[in-house]
């Protein structure tokens, strides 16, 4: 179990990150991006469709490494990061419940994933290959994977992507169940503005390419009354500070 | 969790659905191939019949060979130093060739300096490299089995190398933010990832190899299968050349079946069966 109060927060500083295009143009993504997630915070970046956010999530999972600026990971507690990606990526020839043991270290793997398994609603299907699952429910064992290692911060990319809104919704509650039985640093890549609102406490809106921040939105309502009216509310009061975002 | 319950209910109920069928499906072609191996054997024997012969004996003939060679123990003993001479050169040329396929398919600039080597050595006549292993190392067993080991291991570095060039990036990016160990990260995402690839090149190998055993042993060796229809062929024994040939097919036809397709079956569990 992870030590309440051990990790600090997440910085980042990303002074640039260029791509060079098949043609040899040279594409800024990022330019100045500096932002800080709070120790336990859920946090979320939004921005439009190709502004850089994956790219920002992709720098902090340590996949790219070409970039000039800096970050700082939260430290103590387990020390590790989990992420939950655009597509499950579970492996296709383990079961659900070995898939979620690997990303455990070696010597936690037989540890207790009883209540995981419960609040995901996976119980019944610990023993299925992913093959046999639905999205959704791939999408879940991916979050108990993320989860079941205890991380110090927790990244999400677009996780809710390509499902019916109904099933959306479902997994989005059931993330809020787990996140809720154990609080977590967690920072959510997303372009849908009331998935943000629904699940973050605050909101780094980000520019279109290349990315900085515009502004944050503190969501100050607490998340059990967040129901469609409050929700409502809250487009609005996003929309009257954030005119040209999303 | 009754939804749950009732899709995995689902899930088992249609597996078990598409299992019957297959039953059938594979007792079909069994004896679809029983009867067109049968038929061929019943060819044979007319066709020895309309022209008899010393150099085309008649199935029974080779038959009553067969059984006299097995009595002796000669057909045993000859057919295990050819087996084992097999599975060597196998184990051999699968280990070097997927690591260095795999090491080529992942190193983009080793792969394009080491190319032509791999294309000289493909083309390299199997005849020249055992020549020259014995001649070289002398007339020995390592010889005779290097040789041939490194007959395979240009095919077997051509079919790993577009293995690993098809590895999923996806995974490796996964197992790098979760922190896999090497030996877990071998084990459960690259293997698995060549393991089709590996499939093809050890039916395409094991083929391979025992023709270029028999040449080997032919060559150099004084047991084995390739020495016996040497052997054989020098007093014009067709019957005796043909028991041996068959001997060893049936031989790897059983290895085939009862060792490579159970064991991939194994390995391809996690698949959808084909509807």
């Amino acid at each position: 179990m992870q030590p309440a109060g051990v990790a600090g927060p997440l910085k980042v500083d990303i002074t640039e990150k260029t791509f060079r295009s098949a043609e040899g143009v040279t594409i800024v993504a990022l330019r100045g991006l500096s932002f800080e997630v709070r120790q336990g915070e859920f946090a979320c970046l939004l921005g439009p469709s190709g502004c850089g956010k994956t790219t920002t999530l992709r720098i902090l999972l340590g996949l790219d490494r070409q970039f000039s600026g800096s970050y700082q990971l939260p430290e103590g507690g387990s020390n590790r990061i989990a992420a939950v990606f655009q597509e499950p990526v579970l492996l296709p020839w383990r079961t659900v419940e070995q898939n979620v043991r690997l990303a455990l270290s070696p010597h936690l793997r037989d540890k207790d994933l009883d209540w995981l398994f419960d609040i995901l609603g996976l119980s019944a299907m610990r023993s299925l290959y992913p093959s046999e699952l639905s999205l959704g429910l791939a999408r879940r064992a991916a979050l108990a994977r993320a989860f079941a290692t205890e991380p110090a911060i927790l990244f999400l990319d677009e996780p809710f992507t390509s499902l019916d809104e109904r099933t959306a919704d479902r997994l989005r509650r059931l993330l809020m169940m787990v996140w809720a039985a154990r609080p977590t640093t967690a920072l959510m890549v997303t372009h849908n503005l009331r998935e943000a609102l629904l699940l973050a406490d605050r909101i780094i809106v980000l520019s279109p390419r290349p990315a900085h921040v515009v502004g944050i939105f503190d969501v100050g309502l607490a998340r059990h009354l967040r129901d469609t009216p409050a929700l409502n509310n809250l487009v609005l009061e996003f929309h009257s500070r954030f005119p040209d975002a999303v | 969790m009754t939804a749950g319950l009732g899709s995995e209910n689902g899930a088992s109920a249609s597996r078990r659905t598409r299992t019957v069928p297959r039953g059938i499906g594979t007792a079909l072609p069994a004896a679809t191939a029983l009867a067109s191996l049968l038929g061929l054997c019943l060819l044979w024997s007319l066709a020895a019949e309309i022209w008899p012969n010393r150099a085309f004996p008649p199935p029974l003939e080779v038959w009553r060979v067969l059984l006299k060679e097995a009595a002796s123990g000669d057909l045993g003993y000859h057919l295990a130093m050819t087996l084992w001479r097999v599975a060597a050169a196998y184990v051999i040329a699968m280990v070097i060739g997927s690591v260095i396929g795999v090491l080529l398919g992942t190193h983009r600039a080793a792969d394009s300096f080491f190319n032509p080597w791999l294309v000289l050595f493909l083309n390299l006549p199997a005849l020249v490299v055992i020549v020259l292993a014995y001649i070289w190392f002398g007339l020995t067993e390592a010889a005779a089995i290097g040789a041939v080991a490194i007959n395979k291991i240009p095919n077997v570095v051509v079919t790993m190398r577009e293995g690993a060039r098809a590895l999923d990036p996806r995974f490796a990016e996964m197992a790098t933010v979760y922190r896999l160990g090497r030996l877990d990260r071998i084990r459960h995402v690259l293997m698995p990832q060549l393991q089709p690839y590996f499939a093809a090149a050890s039916r395409s190998g094991i083929a391979l190899i025992w023709k270029i055993v028999l040449v080997v042993e032919l060559l150099g060796r004084s047991s084995g299968v390739g020495f016996q229809i040497y052997l054989y062929f020098q007093i014009f024994d067709v019957a005796a050349i043909l028991a041996y040939t068959l001997a060893f097919v049936a031989i790897m036809l059983l290895i085939e079946l009862l060792l490579v397709q159970p064991l991939e079956r194994h390995a391809t569990r996690w698949r959808r069966r084909p509807a």
